[in-house]
C-alpha cells in the first residue's frame, strides 16, 4: 500500500508531483506513525560512508551509493538477488513507499532512486531539500542506527533499457539531445575532475560532441529543493534547447550528478525517455577512437558518421 | 609492510583497525572523526596559513609546524587539520593522522609508508576513491615537512 501523494502548489507544476516530498510533509508523516507499519521507508544516501552515524532522520535507515548499490567485481550494480536482500533487509517491500533523502542537495539520494528505479521499484519520492535542508530547518535527528524490521522483497531483474545508457548507445546518440552536467572546467577539457575533488584517471578532457553544457546545481536552489518548473524549462528547453517529446541522455563524471538532471527531465518535466550514461566521462574520456570536443562549442556530430 | 615500521602510536592505531570488523572499524573512524582537535586560535583567525588537500572529497586543510627542541625536549613537528563536521570520513583520517603523528620528529613522520592508509583494512568498506584522500593527506603532510625543513638551515647540518 502506497503512501498518499503531498499536494502543494509547487510540486502540482510538475509533470510528477507523487515523485517529491517537503520535509514539511515528512516531520508530519512521521509525527503520524507512517514509518511504524513498512508503509513508508525513509532511506539516507550521502557521498560521506559515515554522515548518517553523526546524526540522521529518526527511523531512516542507511544505504551506501558505493558499497551498498555497486557490485565490487563487475563494474556494474547489484543484480535483483543482491537488491532484494539489500533492500528487504532496510525494512523496504516491494509496495513500500520509500523517500530518499541525502546531503549536496541529494545528488546521492537521486542517485540512489535512479537505482531502485532500475528495479523498478514503483513509488520511490525525494526530499526536496534533503538533509541541509532538514537540518536547516532544526527538525529532530538521531544517532541511533535504525534497527528495521526485515521485510520481504521478491527478487526482481534489472531493467537497464528504459533508464539507462551506454557508451554504444551514446556513441550512436551524438547529435541529438546530450546534456553534460559536470563544471564548466571539465566540459571545456580545462579538467577531468570536479574542482576540489580527486583526480578519478580520465585521460583527455572535453565532452562529447554535440552535448549540451547545463552543470548539475543549477537545478537546485540555494536551500537544495528543486528549481520550480517555469525556472527548470527556462534551463532546459530553452537554455539547452531540448523539445518536448525529446529522447535524452545525460553524463557527468561516473553517473552520480546526472542523476539529479534525470530526476529534473524525467519527473519535473516530463521527458518520457531520458537516461543516464553512468559510464560518463570516466569511461567515454578514456576510450579508444571515441571523439571528443575540446572547449565551449558543443561541437559537430564526427565526419564520417 | 608491517605496523613494525611505524612510529608507535601509529603502529597503536592500525592494530587496534585491524583487531575489529569492518562494521566496527567504520565506528572507530567516526570517533576519531570527533576526537579531531580544533585549531588554535591563532590559525582559526588565518585560513591562508593552511593548505588545502585537493585530493579530498571535502574540503580538509591543513598545516605542519616545528617546534624547536629545547632543553631536553627535541625539536618535533605539530600537525593542525580543518575539515567540516559534514565530512565525517575527511575527519577521521585527519584524526587518525593527527593522534599517529602530532609531536614526533620530521624523521619519524617521513620515515612512515606512503600506504600506510591502506593498512587500516578501510579500503572495502569506504571505498578507494574516498582511501585516496587519506593517502594525500599523509603526502601533503610529509611535503610539508621537509619544505619546513628546507628553510631551517639548522635542520641540514
Amino acid at each position: 500500500m502506497t503512501y498518499p501523494v503531498e499536494q502543494n502548489e509547487k510540486f502540482a507544476a510538475y509533470a510528477h508531483p507523487d515523485r517529491l516530498v517537503s520535509t514539511e510533509w515528512l516531520a508530519t508523516a512521521i509525527e503520524d506513525g507512517a514509518l511504524d507499519g513498512g508503509n513508508l521507508v525513509v532511506v539516507e544516501s550521502d557521498e560521506d560512508v559515515l554522515l548518517y552515524e553523526t546524526g540522521h532522520i529518526p527511523g531512516a535507515v542507511k544505504i551506501d551509493w558505493h558499497t551498498d548499490l555497486n557490485d565490487e567485481v563487475t563494474r556494474d550494480y547489484v543484480d535483483g538477488e543482491a537488491f532484494a536482500a539489500l533492500v528487504a533487509s532496510k525494512g523496504i517491500s516491494r509496495d513500500s513507499t520509500v523517500v530518499i533523502y541525502g546531503d549536496k542537495s541529494n545528488w546521492w539520494a537521486a542517485y540512489a532512486l535512479w537505482v531502485f528505479t532500475l528495479f523498478g521499484h514503483e513509488d520511490v519520492r525525494l526530499l526536496d531539500g534533503g538533509r541541509d535542508k532538514w537540518i536547516a530547518e532544526g527538525r529532530a535527528l538521531s544517532t541511533v542506527t535504525t534497527a528495521a524490521t526485515p521485510a520481504d522483497y521478491p527478487v526482481v531483474e534489472r531493467d537497464d533499457a528504459p533508464i539507462r545508457a551506454f557508451k554504444d548507445d551514446v556513441l550512436a546518440h551524438v547529435g541529438r539531445p546530450l546534456i553534460d552536467v559536470r563544471s564548466t572546467e571539465e566540459y571545456t577539457g580545462q579538467r577531468t575532475h570536479m574542482p576540489a575533488y580527486p583526480e578519478e584517471g580520465a585521460l583527455r578532457g572535453g565532452h562529447i560532441p554535440t552535448a549540451a553544457s547545463i552543470p548539475w546545481a543549477r537545478a537546485a536552489a540555494g536551500d537544495g529543493t528543486y528549481r520550480n518548473r517555469g525556472e527548470l524549462e527556462a534551463l532546459y528547453l530553452g537554455e539547452a534547447g531540448l523539445n518536448e517529446g525529446d529522447d535524452v541522455v545525460a553524463y557527468c563524471r561516473i553517473g552520480e550528478r546526472s542523476s539529479h538532471t534525470w530526476f529534473a527531465l524525467k519527473y519535473l518535466l516530463g521527458f518520457e525517455t531520458v537516461r543516464n550514461y553512468d559510464g560518463s566521462w570516466t569511461e567515454w574520456g578514456n576510450a579508444v577512437r571515441v571523439p571528443i570536443v575540446k572547449g565551449a562549442e558543443r561541437g559537430a556530430v564526427p565526419a564520417g558518421r | 609492510m608491517n605496523t613494525s615500521a611505524l612510529p608507535a602510536a601509529l603502529a597503536d592505531i592500525v592494530d587496534d583497525f585491524q583487531a575489529l570488523t569492518e562494521a566496527e572499524r567504520l565506528q572507530l573512524l567516526l570517533e576519531f572523526s570527533q576526537g579531531l582537535p580544533e585549531l588554535p586560535e591563532r590559525l582559526r583567525d588565518h585560513p591562508e596559513l593552511l593548505e588545502q588537500v585537493v585530493e579530498c572529497q571535502t574540503p580538509l586543510f591543513l598545516t605542519v609546524e616545528t617546534e624547536q627542541a629545547d632543553g631536553d625536549s627535541p625539536e618535533r613537528v605539530r600537525l593542525y587539520f580543518k575539515a567540516p563536521k559534514e565530512a565525517p570520513t575527511t575527519r577521521g583520517f585527519a584524526g587518525v593522522l593527527h593522534e599517529g603523528l602530532d609531536g614526533l620528529s620530521a624523521a619519524e613522520i617521513l620515515a612512515v609508508p606512503d600506504d600506510m592508509p591502506e593498512l587500516l583494512g578501510l579500503t572495502r568498506a569506504i571505498t578507494p576513491l574516498r582511501m585516496r584522500g587519506m593517502t594525500a593527506m599523509l603526502g601533503r603532510i610529509k611535503r610539508k615537512v621537509v619544505a619546513s625543513g628546507d628553510r631551517q638551515p639548522s635542520a641540514q647540518s
